[in-house]
């Protein structure tokens, strides 16, 4: 068993009884990074010699007893969009090319005060807009099963380093299942925390209402002590929410017994993959087997989730990126007449097509005239999205679905038809809307060994009961293949 | 109903979201938010009156704070930043002759 082979709480567990050190992970890392970044092309930044030198000195902290946590020493990639003090923070646009914040994201600073070590800055859709990872400016990633398949987006950078070894751990953002859904695509667990769990402080903003910062990880229980670690209560973040418990890790027990879980019959009807279905409800069936009540149910609104997703998004994201504009930071064109002509300019040579699309959208359903009809009725339509959860929350402790309708597509098959492809956030979309904690788990795998997610989805601040299903379906799930395996 | 987008419009959102696009973007837009529009119109079929807009999920109030500064002078940090500074401030072009 390699260095790499270790999940994140067993690699520090090895650096605390010295049988390894922070600094050798770095060096498996990069030498990972060395072989497979090539034709994968998981990071945007990522600095052998500065990650190394971060290494040494947690590994100093560490032999003198001052870093002891769980997270202490292991290697850590961070999404693009997330500033990071003094390294290059682009979010995989031409627009923030040469953009180096003064400061770092408050979930970043949480990470470093665990003693976690930043291998670089992973790729993603240009400011989180895609679900491919295909609209980055510096080139696509690839799946780490199959590189002639998408990794998912927006967080494809920080899912396939997970799955690839170029990383033990990493961070994603999800605004309409952009940790989730590459999760599924890569075959590792992708977190969502609840709305205001984790500070969104330095995490650049695409629709404010919806983001949170989630971790990819190899299993649940790393994605319980990452969740740990990033989440706080920040006053740099008046959406942080002051009361929520946050000690995740207790929750790591097998244990469903009792446990109500509801299937939304909505969430199988047509466009769902065959292959998919079997896998989900096969994980279904072992969560029952291990004393959860098992049912299905009528959730309702499915089918509207993603035009309010894509009226709010869009509105939110053309007001958010207003600040783009030449003057602060960031790219400014080379030629222009005048004030106006070089805002206009910088920002049609700086974005990328998708980006741009967003904005328009977003600007027209937020101009006047229309504001009422699109804007507003998507609101209200939110409303009536949550109050469909909150009665299914009435009858049941989690919901388990699809994370999407398929695995992995090609390359190059998503982007011609831009509504084809938001139609695959069917089953994240809503969970955002309504503000709900959603945890990815792979379930299996199709026909070409691409791997397919589970998706549980919680009442809000209901992590805890999130990450106990999870953890008991990943472990009764492996003594099965164990089983199986053996006869 | 397929909403048709007009060159108008296209000019009118262009203003608004400080875009110029070429020609075939125009194009593209137009087309492309035509069917969203469309797609997105589906909410029509759902009966909202007296539902309240919802802007966040959770209750929410102002976040208020004593107005002191804590993180010392951050100015060289923040203009290290800007394509072009002078003088310890932003350098913008002329905003009127």
């Amino acid at each position: 068993m390699g260095i790499l082979d270790y999940t994140a709480v067993e690699l520090s567990e090895q650096i605390r009884t010295g049988k390894c050190t922070a600094i050798d992970a770095m060096e498996a890392v990069f030498e990972r990074i060395g072989e497979k970044e090539e034709e994968y092309h998981c990071y945007i930044t990522a600095d052998r010699e500065s990650a190394l030198k971060k290494a040494a000195a947690v590994q100093r902290k560490i032999e003198a007893g001052e870093l002891t946590g769980p997270l202490a020493g292991v290697p850590v990639a961070v999404k693009d969009n997330l500033c990071t003090k003094g390294v290059l923070t682009s979010c995989a646009s031409r627009i923030l090319s040469n953009f180096v914040p003064a400061y770092s994201a408050t979930a970043v600073e949480n990470l470093e005060k665990a003693g976690a070590v930043m291998v670089g800055k992973t790729n993603m859709d240009e400011f989180a807009m895609g679900s491919t990872t295909e609209t980055s400016y510096y080139g696509v990633t690839r799946n780490p099963v199959n590189p002639e398949h998408v990794p998912g987006g927006s967080s494809g950078g920080s899912a396939a380093a997970v799955a690839l070894g170029e990383c033990f751990v990493a961070l994603g953002s999800d605004t309409g299942g952009s940790v989730r859904q590459p999760a599924s695509y890569c075959g590792v667990v992708g977190l969502k925390p609840t709305y205001g769990m984790v500070s969104r402080y330095g995490l650049v903003a695409y629709g404010s209402s919806l983001d949170q910062i989630g971790p990819l990880t190899k299993n649940v229980t790393d994605a319980a002590y990452l969740l740990e670690a990033i989440a706080s209560y920040d006053e740099k973040d008046s959406t942080s929410e002051p009361s929520a418990e946050r000690d995740f890790t207790s929750a790591l027990t097998e244990d469903v017994k009792g446990m109500r879980i509801g299937i939304p019959k909505d969430y199988f009807g047509e466009g769902l993959d065959a292959e998919v279905k079997a896998a989900v409800l096969a994980g279904a069936e072992v969560l029952k087997k291990a004393g959860a009540m098992v049912e299905e149910f009528d959730l309702g609104m499915v089918e509207y989730a993603i035009p309010a997703y894509y009226t709010i998004a869009t509105a939110e994201a053309s007001s958010n990126l207003e600040r783009f504009d030449g003057i602060k930071y960031g790219y400014r064109t080379e030629q222009f007449e005048g004030l106006h002509n070089m805002y206009k300019k910088t920002r049609s040579e700086g974005f990328g097509e998708e980006v741009k699309r967003r904005i328009m959208l977003g600007s027209f359903v937020l101009s006047s005239g229309y504001y009422d009809a699109y804007y507003l009725k998507a609101l209200r339509t939110k409303a009536l999205i949550k109050k469909a959860f909150d009665e299914a929350f009435e009858k049941y402790d989690l919901i388990l679905g699809p994370v999407a309708p398929s695995t992995a597509p090609k390359l190059g098959e998503s982007l011609s038809d831009p509504l084809k492809m938001y139609l695959g956030d069917i089953y994240t979309i809503s969970v955002n809307l309504a503000g709900l904690p959603g945890i990815s788990v792979p379930c299996g795998k199709d026909g070409n060994g691409l791997p397919v997610g589970l998706q549980l989805i919680g009442d809000c601040f209901e992590e805890k009961k999130l990450i106990r299903a999870a953890y008991t379906y990943e472990k009764a799930s492996a003594k099965l293949k164990e089983a199986t395996e053996i006869s | 109903m397929a909403n048709i987008i007009d060159d108008a419009t296209i000019e009118y959102v262009g203003i608004l979201a400080k875009l110029e696009l070429s020609d075939r973007e125009k194009e593209a837009a137009k087309k492309d938010m035509g069917r969203m529009l469309d797609y997105i119109d589906q909410l029509n079929e759902l009966d909202t009156s007296g539902v309240e807009p919802m802007s966040h999920v959770l209750p929410r109030r102002n976040v208020f704070r004593e107005d002191i500064v804590t993180n010392g002078d951050g100015s060289a940090d923040a203009l290290a930043n800007a394509p072009e500074q002078k003088d310890d401030m932003y350098v913008v072009p002329k905003t009127f002759e």
